[in-house]
């Protein structure tokens, strides 16, 4: 069986000893050549015989009661089997690592979208159209729709360090800004989607999701069985992005159903399902107070935020994360205001915090900046503190500075000129830049390693999201045990494999990878025991194994399989040292001067963000991550009706993703080379949101350069950036 | 999509068209029916039928059959000689892809894409009028600013349609009994009055079988300007279609219309007026910008389309008239 | 009723509901899963097939009206071990994260340069007589596939470098 591995103390850097040099290279992802040819198996792509179609029904009131279900209103719809309502259904997906069922709401319906009803039927078509066309009958209640309207408030009590109003009230300059994002969707290009066959008295779920560990107990809590009657499978997944982090409505009304009517059946959500439904990033009011010295030093910050959520839901928009630690200041304050509305609930999208939070928090950076007189890469720089300013830690490894230095060096800013005087013909340019932060973190999580000779197979319920996992868990086992990559199988996704972190909060790489790591570890240690010589001595490189003066081919060494498991969980470190991936992003936009139209010209990113595992897929995420700052500053703006709360911008139409031609090809990443000693065994951090995070507020900087106006109410469309330069004439 | 027989028609003539709802490229009807906003007991597919799909000479014009599609009419060599404006508008709509199945008549034909309308749990006139507006009062950022009525606010989505309006093409609809008739593009639209549901005069069993295009306005400059929310695929907050004929500064002939703010390609004849026979200057696009505007929005929501309106409009007149530095601008001109 | 398509130079007779479109009857009824449904409105480009070499979102196509019809989807461009010149592109230029997109993207890039050699503009052509490869023709051409990973400039990487090789 298992022990726990905990990280109470810095590890040695055993990676950058073994000999096979292909951790950080730029290999090409090993399921590459599956999902180019339209072979990687999704969710919905599993043929099943006597597979039935389940579509999910909506509520369309905002709050209420459903007192009636037609059922005689479809019942002529060729290939109609059920209409599904069960008090087991779920109201909304699970939180990210709640482990148990989402609010079983019954009869209750708290927000037009919530899945009330799945109706059945031997074909898509049969279930499309039934599903539409069902009759409900509700009672409604009164509902508060948005944050502004609700009088259910919950105002939290501040997060401080120092005395903020004393520093604020001191300060020489101060910046006082208000800031609004509007709700995002993740708005993976995957629909939610699951297929439940149960066979006797087990369930067998395929379904796009990130965590399954989490969500095997999500499932058996919500069906009331138990964890081992619950089988879940999902290799590949079409993006996640904190969409699918817990068990879906989609999921649990499939399994709800096969379960009913011993047959499979499938559930995938339509796109406007997704939105109605799928957790949202939520809205936010921000106002950030900066106050600083004549000479640039910053004494005071204040970052304080409405977000909102429905009731019932525990998570809230973390906004001010990243401001409670990148700059020092004698007085710090955070308050967090949840506004409770009838409305599609919010959860976790892709560094939820910092996504948005940073935007306001670097715009009015950069307006201090603009306000002192300081370039606004030199008042960061000055105002690094030593330790976390809030609990005192120690930052484990910190690259800020160094980023921040070279990406100005690298993209050229010393070109920047003054603001509101470089142009091409209608259009403005501008430059524009921020910091970058997402904390890291360790996350318990186990694997098992398998070697043959010299081929090895890794197991863990693990997923891979388009993250990369398939590449580096193989090469982190490939780099320990001295072998090819190509001859390491790596399955992941399937709940009968040891458990995992999942792929969320950036914290898969380090807790997979970790998890894999020490489980080659052990195998390393037999093999040198086999070999007679001591660990340190062990030397693994192509297949063959050297120490103590001999020297043998695995296939000799290993003939019969070793297997090994591993788990990793946090430890000491984590109270001792603050881990947090640290970059700075560089933008140069056009802005045209009658339109309003920005276009981003390029980008730059350094990030130090630990060890590097796989360069190309490290860049991939990164460059992914400061695209979706494009969208948060440009684009994307999820619109909700103010009576009943329903998503407006429901589909792909509406609701802007960027598309190829909001990004130009010139958008650059640059990893700086750092070891994190106090995050786990492989000196790694995350990567999947630093790139996000400060990205947009970049975009968003470089407009004000351009247009010599700001922004304060994100995102930057075009009636907003005239709005802005007309006030300014 | 609730059940449909599906009917495969051979000629213009066939019976089930007077009944069924036609089908060409389906790029927007499907959507509309998938989701039961559009719901016929008959579909017929016309895209069999021969003899729509040409584009051939008229004249000094061109004669473009119904189901020629959005592709094959951008990319037709002698359209982008001579109507670089038409290919323009039909480049900056929706994705290749849907340009290559759309059609031309399917095009004119394409409902508004207000998200109240595509939404059956909102009230909307235009699927069911009588019903309600719920897109008043609600969230409103693609409504029309121009032509609307107390009963729908929406506008039309078309980017080709505004093209085809500057340039004054022609429709030609058969009736079903044979009759064609042709009609300028403008008077294909209806005003929305009470009546929001019937987007055009099309009578049941008409047929639009062809799109007319005028002699090309030679020595011209063009220009189809279209601003929206992303910078490709995604519907347009204004456009601007404009063809000038100059005579040095002085513009002799200014042929314009503007796409999403109105329930139909709009055009507004006193502000060609004021351009025609005046030398181009910044003050008289003010100047006529303002009387574009005049009107105020409907929903407090499109009130920006105003501004953003009259800005393009003066962008793009300069663009037209060598006021502005042309870098970075999208201009075409008519080959003589 | 009936239809008979030819898949991937593989003729077929399907029988299906008048309401099944091409999407559905590729992916449920010839086993060919590779392209995806990611918005079944055409707003995505997950879909995308070649139409008698054209590329179109199948979720737009009933099938109904494509007898006689040629369809070519991702299956046929290339299999795992046996890649087209823009497949081994996306997996050199890491043009992909989720995958999910990918299909679409290939489908739509294969037409893309089909296009563009034969002299199709766009709308950022600067002359509509005689377009280019560039990044920005790219961009422009391709913004008919969404990819919320967002692997956009390694895409078009990817297409440059297959563009290359064709040359």
């Amino acid at each position: 069986m298992t022990d726990t591995f905990t990280m109470d103390s810095p590890q040695p850097r055993l990676l950058d000893q073994t000999g096979q040099g292909v951790v950080g290279t730029p290999m090409n992802r090993p399921d590459g050549p599956h999902k180019v040819s339209g072979r990687a198996s999704y969710t919905a792509d599993t043929v099943m015989d006597n597979v039935l179609h389940g579509v999910l029904v909506r509520a369309t009131i905002a709050r209420g009661k459903i007192t009636g279900i037609d059922r005689d209103s479809i019942r002529s719809i060729q290939g109609v089997i059920d209409v599904i309502t069960d008090q087991r259904m779920i109201r909304n997906p699970a939180q990210g690592m709640a482990g148990e069922a989402p609010v079983q709401p019954g009869d209750a319906v708290y927000y037009h979208g919530q899945p009330i009803a799945l109706v059945v039927a031997e074909t898509f078509e049969g279930a499309r159209d039934a599903a539409q066309r069902l009759n409900i009958r509700y009672e409604t209640e009164k509902a508060y729709v948005t944050p502004e309207g609700t009088p259910d408030r919950e105002v939290a009590d501040p997060e401080t360090a120092g005395d903020f109003d004393a520093a604020w009230k001191a300060a020489e300059v101060r910046v006082d800004q208000k800031y609004t994002t509007p709700s995002h969707a993740a708005a993976a290009m995957e629909p939610h989607a699951a297929i439940a066959d149960w066979k006797d008295g087990s369930v067998t779920l395929r379904s796009s999701l990130q965590m399954i560990r989490f969500n095997k107990k999500e499932l058996a809590d919500t069906l009331g069985i138990e964890p081992a009657q619950v089988r879940i499978l999902a290799p590949f997944v079409g993006g996640g992005f904190g969409s699918k982090l817990g068990l879906g409505p989609e999921a649990a009304a499939a399994a709800i159903a096969s379960q009913k009517l011993g047959r499979p059946v499938r559930v995938v959500m339509t796109r406007q399902t997704v939105f109605d439904c799928v957790l949202r990033r939520s809205e936010t009011a921000q106002r950030v107070r900066i106050g600083a010295t004549q000479d640039g030093r910053i004494t005071a910050i204040s970052h304080d935020d409405t977000v909102s959520n429905l009731d019932g839901e525990g998570f809230s928009e973390p906004v001010s994360q990243a401001s409670q630690f990148l700059y020092g200041a004698d007085g710090l304050s955070f308050t967090q205001t949840v506004a409770r509305i009838a409305a599609t609930p919010a959860g976790s999208v892709r560094a939820p915090g910092e996504a948005v939070g940073m935007l306001g928090f670097e715009s009015a950076m950069d307006e201090l900046a603009d306000s002192l007189g300081i370039d606004p890469v030199e008042l960061r720089l000055r105002n690094l503190p030593d330790t976390h300013p809030m609990d005192g830690r120690e930052f484990s490894v910190r690259g800020l500075a160094d980023c921040l230095r070279e990406g100005a060096e690298q993209f050229g800013w010393a070109q920047r000129g003054t603001a509101g005087t470089r142009r091409e013909g209608d259009w403005l340019i501008g430059m524009g830049m921020a910091s970058a932060a997402r904390s890291s973190m360790l996350v318990k999580s186990a694997a098992r390693v398998r070697l043959t000779g010299d081929r090895a197979v890794v197991e863990t319920d693990m997923t891979d999201i388009g993250t990369g996992t398939y590449a580096i868990l193989a090469q982190i086992a490939a780099e320990m045990l001295g072998l090819s990559p190509d001859n390491v199988e790596v399955r992941l996704g399937n709940s009968d494999l040891p458990g995992a972190s999942g792929s969320g909060g950036s914290f898969g790489a380090n807790s997979a990878g970790s998890a894999t790591f020490l489980a080659a570890r052990k195998i390393r240690a037999r093999l040198a025991e086999q070999l007679g010589c001591s660990e340190d001595d062990l030397t693994l490189q192509g297949g063959r194994a050297r120490g103590g003066n001999r020297e043998m081919a695995l296939t000799d060494l290993a003939r019969d399989e070793m297997q090994a498991e591993a788990t990793i969980e946090s430890g000491m470190t984590a109270k001792s040292h603050f881990s947090s991936g640290f970059g700075a992003h560089f933008a140069e936009v056009a802005v045209n001067e009658w339109t309003g139209e920005v276009r981003v010209r390029r980008m730059l990113g350094v990030m130090s963000m630990g060890r590097i595992l796989n360069e190309k897929t490290a860049r991939s995420q990164a460059l992914g991550g400061m695209i979706w700052g494009i969208g948060a500053a440009l684009t994307e703006d999820m619109q909700s009706d103010r009576r009943d709360g329903h998503v407006v911008t429901r589909d792909l139409a509406n609701y802007h993703v960027p598309s190829h031609a909001d990004v130009p090809g010139d958008m650059q990443v640059l990893f700086l080379e750092e070891r994190d000693d106090w995050a786990n065994p492989i000196q790694t951090k995350g990567i999947g949101e630093l790139g996000i995070s400060g990205a947009g507020a970049a975009v968003l900087n470089a407009i004000a350069h351009a247009t010599g106006k700001r922004i304060y109410d994100f995102p930057a469309l075009p009636d907003r950036v005239i709005a802005a330069m007309e006030a300014a004439l | 999509m609730r059940p449909f027989d599906y009917f495969r028609a051979t000629a213009t003539g066939d019976a089930a068209m007077a009944s069924g709802q036609i089908i060409a490229g389906g790029t927007n009807l499907l959507d509309l029916m998938k989701i039961q906003v559009v719901n016929p007991e008959t579909l017929v597919d016309i895209t069999r039928i021969e003899g729509l799909s040409e584009i051939v000479c008229h004249g000094d014009g061109l004669r473009i059959g119904a189901l020629v599609t959005n592709t094959a009419l951008a990319h037709d060599t002698r359209v982008r000689a001579g109507w670089p404006l038409l290919s323009r508008a039909i480049l900056a709509g929706a994705s290749a892809q849907i340009r290559n199945k759309a059609t031309t008549g399917g095009n004119l034909l394409q409902r508004t894409r207000c998200p109240y309308f595509y939404d059956t749990s909102q009230p909307c006139n235009k699927r069911t009028p009588g019903e309600g507006c719920a897109a008043q009062g609600g969230s409103g950022r693609m409504l029309a600013i121009f032509g609307t009525s107390e009963h729908c606010l929406a506008a039309h989505p078309s980017d080709m349609a505004v093209a085809l309006t500057a340039l004054q093409a022609e429709v030609e609809i058969r009736a079903r009994k044979g009759d064609l008739r042709r009609i300028p593009i403008q008077q294909l639209y209806r005003e929305p009055g009470d009546r929001p549901d019937r987007d055009t005069v099309l009578e049941a069993g008409d047929i639009i079988t062809a799109v007319i295009l005028p002699a090309p306005l030679i020595g011209s400059r063009q220009v189809y300007r279209k601003v929206r929310d992303r910078a490709s695929y995604a519907f347009g907050l204004v456009s601007v279609a404009a063809a000038i004929e100059m005579e040095g500064d002085t513009i002799m002939r200014a042929h314009l219309s503007y796409g999403s703010v109105a329930p139909h390609p709009w055009t507004d004849d006193a502000v060609a007026e004021m351009l025609e026979g005046q030398a181009a200057s910044d003050a008289l696009f003010a100047n006529v910008a303002d009387a574009l505007i005049s009107e105020g929005a409907p929903h407090p929501d499109t009130e920006y389309k105003r501004t953003l309106l009259r800005r393009t409009f003066i962008a793009t007149l300069r663009q037209l008239t060598v006021l502005a530095d042309r870098s970075g601008t999208d201009i075409a001109r008519t080959q003589a | 009723m009936k239809t008979i398509l030819t898949v991937n130079g593989k003729q077929h007779e399907v029988g299906h509901d008048s309401r099944r479109t091409l999407l559905d009857t590729l992916r449920d009824d010839l086993g060919l899963q590779g392209t995806k449904k990611g918005c079944d409105h055409g707003q995505c480009g997950a879909c995308t097939v070649l139409l008698n070499g054209e590329r179109v979102n199948s979720c737009l196509c009933l099938t109904a009206m494509h007898e006689g019809d040629e369809i070519t989807t991702i299956e046929g461009i290339g299999s795992p071990e046996r890649l087209s010149a823009l497949q081994k592109a996306f997996v050199e230029k890491d043009g992909y994260q989720c995958g999910y997109c990918t299909p679409g993207q290939i489908m739509s890039a294969t037409a893309m340069l089909k296009e563009i050699s034969e002299g199709a503009p766009s709308y950022v052509s600067d002359d509509l007589g005689a377009p280019h490869l560039s990044d920005e023709e790219m961009a422009e051409r391709m913004s008919g596939n969404l990819c919320r990973c967002s692997a956009y400039p390694l895409i078009r990487e990817a297409i440059a470098m297959a563009a290359e090789v064709k040359k």
